[in-house]
Formats: C-alpha cells, sequence, structure tokens
C-alpha cells in the first residue's frame, strides 16, 4: 500500500484526475461541479454542508432513518428481553 | 446510578456544563452552514447534555427536562420532519428533496434551498439527540430499578 501511495497526485495538485472538469470517458466530474456552484445554487458557504443536505439529501435522509431504526430496534430488544 | 451519594460540585459542574454544551449545541446546528457542523454533531452534543444531567442529577430530575416516555415521539417527530420536507418538495411538482419545488414563501429558489437545509439539518439533530438519549434510559432502567 506504502508502494502505491507514492503516485498519489500531491494535495492540491489541480491537474489530478479527481480535479478535472471531465473524467477520462468524457463524463463531467463530480467534485469540480460541486466547488464552483454549490455557493450558487443553495447560497451556503460550506460546500460539505451543500453536498450532505443538498446533493445528496436523499442518502443522509437514509441515514437519519438508520439511526432511528437502530434506536427503535434497542428499546424494542432491550424492553421485550425485561419483561420475559 | 444513586443521586444521593453524588456530592453538591458534581451536580452543580454538571448543571452549568449542561447548559453550555446546549448553546453550543444550537450553536453547532445553526452556524452548519458556514463552518464544521450540522445536524449529526449538534444532535450528538444535545444528548451529550441531557445525559450528563441524567447522569449528574439523578433521574427523577432530569425527567423534566426531556422524560424518557418523549423521546422515541422526538426522534421520529424529527425523522419525519426530514422525510415532510421531501414529500413536500415531490407535491410541489419535484423530485425528492428537490428543495426549489417547495412552496416559496416570498423566497427566491437559492433561499428555499438555505431553508430547506437548515429545516432538514434541525430534522437530523432531534432525531440523533432524542434516539441517543433513550438508547441511554433503556441500558439504565435496571440500575434505577435495582438501586
Amino acid at each position: 500500500m506504502l508502494y502505491v501511495v507514492r503516485d498519489l497526485p500531491p494535495r492540491g495538485d489541480v491537474e489530478a484526475p479527481l480535479h478535472a472538469k471531465s473524467s477520462e470517458v468524457g463524463s463531467p466530474a463530480a467534485g469540480t461541479y460541486y466547488i464552483e456552484s454549490s455557493y450558487k445554487d443553495a447560497g451556503t458557504d460550506n460546500i460539505v454542508t451543500v453536498v450532505l443536505a443538498d446533493y445528496r439529501g436523499f442518502d443522509t435522509f437514509g441515514e437519519t432513518v438508520v439511526v432511528f431504526a437502530a434506536g427503535a430496534a434497542c428499546l424494542l430488544i432491550l424492553r421485550g428481553r425485561r419483561r420475559s | 446510578m444513586k443521586s444521593v451519594g453524588v456530592s453538591p460540585i458534581v451536580r452543580l459542574a454538571c448543571r452549568c456544563m449542561a447548559r453550555l454544551i446546549q448553546i453550543f449545541a444550537l450553536y453547532v446546528i445553526f452556524h452548519g452552514h458556514y463552518s464544521p457542523g450540522g445536524g449529526f454533531q449538534g444532535g450528538a452534543l444535545l444528548a451529550a447534555a441531557v445525559i450528563l444531567i441524567r447522569i449528574g442529577e439523578g433521574r427523577p430530575v432530569s425527567q423534566v427536562e426531556l422524560s424518557s416516555s418523549a423521546t422515541l415521539g422526538i426522534g421520529s417527530f424529527g425523522a419525519l420532519l426530514f422525510g415532510g420536507v421531501g414529500l413536500l418538495a415531490l407535491l410541489g411538482g419535484g423530485n425528492f428533496l428537490q428543495y426549489d419545488a417547495l412552496p416559496s414563501f416570498g423566497l427566491s429558489p437559492v433561499g428555499l434551498h438555505y431553508w430547506g437545509i437548515l429545516v432538514i439539518e434541525l430534522g437530523v439533530a432531534l432525531a440523533v439527540m432524542a434516539i441517543l438519549v433513550s438508547i441511554f434510559d433503556v441500558l439504565t432502567e435496571d440500575d434505577e430499578s435495582e438501586g
């Protein structure tokens, strides 16, 4: 793994494939789009918040439901065991 | 977890710390638009404040702030607030959680995104806070009834 790390682009390299406008097969790269247009789309400075709650809002909804399901399962299992 | 044995210093410290943590939690939630933070982190901090009171003051006193029976209701309210915003956008003719399609109260589409994000962050915070407290409650129920 350390051998492979040496081949990774350095941090902040604008030439890195990650920061290209489009990927090698020609599809637009998501990261660049977020950085360019997150403030224009949502009026929010924090790009992480915009990605989390806006572009990937459905994902965050799933996370919330998972947290809720975990709590409900804890409640049901532990309460149920106590009664028996 | 008997409240009799806890010294007054610890109880006072818990009371002071809990309020500070709650203020910081609100800051983390509402400042999530500009700095690291948001619903999950702020909800965990709110839960920490409530659990600190539960530990320091004992269960009966802490029920005044947030009763154990209300936690699951608040948690589902938070999750449903998130889902409700998504469904409201569906009713407005957009995709799920497409904030542009929400009924605009004189807001621009950008403003709708801004406030939509805030509302769902609040929903996340409520759900996380209530669920963490409810897990703590159900795990410590035994200690209370025996001690």
